[in-house]
């Protein structure tokens, strides 16, 4: 699976003004709404679910990156949304360093397979410092976009 | 230094997620040996330790893995660790 087949370009933001995590869920919800990927009336549930999984465990996985995520029924697609906070935010990760790349991911709850094959595409990246730099210090969508399909062809030297 | 190596099969609905993934390096940092995981049908194989690493493998239901450890507690690592996986990671 490619990143730039899951990520919506119209969700990208590279620099998010959350100050918390939670804001920060919200607000990357916000933009799959806006981008037409969920629906407003899931906004809500959808948010107050991925903040529980959240809770009992943080994907803040180190390395200043967190991929927190929802596995439910109405989605019909794997999609994420991706974002950059300015300030790094506190994701209770299990490093103990503020999350500044983060990356909203939506699963069907009945294909485990497309999640794990997702997760595999998300982390055959977050884990290289080079895509983990360059997202950081990508400012505009089009760089981000252009990182994911470098991404995506192997272009990265690690 | 002793090795030792163990086949395993992920037999949980939801396969090795991000919470089983935190269950298998939480429990191989415990242990002072190196542990690797590789997929039966892949040539690689992934740092036991590392969530990241493990969210690599994709394993599905079904998927067989070879744990592999090498250095103190080595039988102990890979007994444990095969023993987590095998019970399903306590979640179905």
């Amino acid at each position: 699976m490619k990143l730039i087949e899951i990520v919506v370009t119209d969700a990208i933001n590279p620099s998010l003004e959350a100050r918390t995590r939670d804001d920060a869920i919200g607000e990357m919800m916000d933009m799959l709404v806006a981008a037409g990927n969920v629906a407003e009336s899931d906004r809500d549930a959808f948010v107050k679910a991925v903040i529980k999984r959240e809770n009992r465990g943080s994907t803040g996985f180190g390395n200043g990156v967190a991929v927190p995520h929802l596995k439910q029924a109405s989605v019909k697609q794997v999609i994420a949304a991706m974002a950059n906070v300015t300030d790094g935010i506190d994701f209770n990760a299990l490093d103990g360093r503020p999350v500044n790349s983060i990356v909203l991911l939506l699963s069907p709850e009945d294909k485990p397979e497309l999640h794990l094959e997702a997760m595999e595409a998300v982390f055959g990246s977050l884990s290289q410092e080079t895509f983990r730099r360059f997202l950081r210090q990508a400012s505009t969508v089009d760089e981000v976009v252009t990182l994911l399909n470098d991404a995506d062809s192997h272009q990265l030297s690690a | 230094m002793s090795t030792a190596t163990k086949l395993v099969k992920v037999v949980n609905r939801l396969g090795l997620h991000a919470r089983p993934a935190m269950l298998v390096a939480e429990l191989a940092q415990q242990f002072a040996a190196e542990i690797s995981i590789r997929r039966m049908d892949a040539d690689e194989a992934i740092d036991a330790k590392s969530i990241m690493q493990i969210m690599m493998l994709a394993a599905t239901a079904g998927t067989e893995l070879e744990i592999k450890a090498n250095g103190d507690g080595a039988d102990q690592a890979v007994d444990d660790l095969a023993a987590l996986v095998e019970a399903g990671f306590h979640e179905d």
